[in-house]
């Protein structure tokens, strides 16, 4: 299979549990096992949006037990004989063969994947900023001829980006490095923070920079949080940034 | 039916809980890191090619840009080819 495939580099590894739990989104050809109407096709599609039933393939990584995942949506694109071509937003853990293979079952005839193609990995698209490995080689052998920064921006960008989705949570500096060493943040060290979080939620906490600080649970609201003028808002759950990045400001 | 919103299409509003200032003197910007930091605090928006597997992928950035780790967010199965 092709398409988005996020690499992270050093430090920036940490993030990739946001990302793996991150939505994605995949054009793909379906092939029908027998001549069906499009109108059909089009009817079955609209009953596989929403929760679905998945169990895991027999080759998955994971236990083969019935599990619900969210089709967010599922377009029908093109027909040509029996090939459909589709696009699917899905929940992470979504497997699409299986998907393919269950909506043939729900038509009648049965079908099959033919092709696949990923063109979102949460934040990342195909059409923002992707580059092949070529492009890598070339690209950073420039750099190491140029020394030239902007050759590096061109194909890296900042493990930040892989946060875009995660309802976000500013800390004051003076906050910053508690957390780094593993601290929950309380509420005093709350600049800013955006709305619809809820308890429970998975947050990003950001410095006033933008600098990825830590990954965390939310134990109250974004109204709670707001209100509030003492106590722990936010668990933390991953540091992401290295202690003594900010200075030490507490005891 | 309930409208589903894909998270890619969730609009979310930012609040002031209490106005700050950072100082200058202390971390960057993310787009700003200078070298090494950009590299440290990377990612790279792959576009994968057919053939190898995610893993392998990932191995030979990985010595194409002489980094100790890398690692990549959700595996493409090789198998749907």
């Amino acid at each position: 299979m092709t398409g988005v495939l996020p690499i992270a580099l050093e430090e920036a590894t940490k993030v990739i549990q946001a990302l793996l739990k991150a939505g994605k989104e995949y054009v793909g050809v379906m092939r029908l096992h027998g001549d069906v109407p499009e109108k059909r096709v089009i009817e079955v599609f609209s009953e596989f949006q929403g929760k679905i039933y998945q169990t895991p393939p027999f080759r998955a990584s994971v236990k083969r037990a019935l599990r619900v995942r969210t089709v967010y949506y599922l377009e029908f694109l093109e027909i040509e004989g029996r090939d459909i071509l589709f696009k699917v937003g899905c929940e992470a853990g979504t497997y699409i063969r299986k998907l393919v293979h269950d909506i043939g079952r729900a038509i009648g005839c049965g079908a099959h994947m033919q092709e696949l193609r990923r063109i979102r990995a949460g934040p990342f698209t195909e059409d923002s900023g992707g580059v092949t490995l070529h492009d890598i080689i070339y690209l950073y052998n420039k750099w190491l001829e140029t020394k030239d920064i902007k050759v590096l921006r061109r194909f890296i960008m900042p493990m930040e980006k892989a946060l875009d989705f995660l309802p976000k949570v500013f800390v004051k500096d003076s906050a910053v490095d508690a957390i780094c060493h593993g601290a929950h943040l309380t509420a005093p060290g709350i600049a800013y923070i955006e709305s619809g979080i809820k308890s429970g939620d998975m947050v990003a906490i950001l410095t006033l920079k933008g600098e990825a600080v830590a990954l965390g649970t939310a134990t109250a609201s974004t109204e709670e949080i707001l209100k509030a003028t003492h106590g722990i808002m936010v668990k933390s759950e991953r540091v992401l940034m290295p202690r003594g990045t900010y200075p030490k400001m507490w005891k | 039916m309930q409208e589903i919103v894909a998270p890619w299409n969730i609009k979310r509003e930012l609040l002031v809980k209490s106005e700050g200032e950072t100082d200058p003197k202390y971390g960057y910007k993310p787009e700003e890191r200078p070298y090494p930091d950009i590299i440290r605090f990377g990612i790279i928006n792959l576009d994968k090619p057919p053939g190898p597997s995610s893993h392998e992928v990932t191995a030979w950035v990985k010595r194409i840009l002489g980094v100790k780790h890398a690692g990549h967010g959700g595996t493409l199965e090789p198998a749907y080819n």
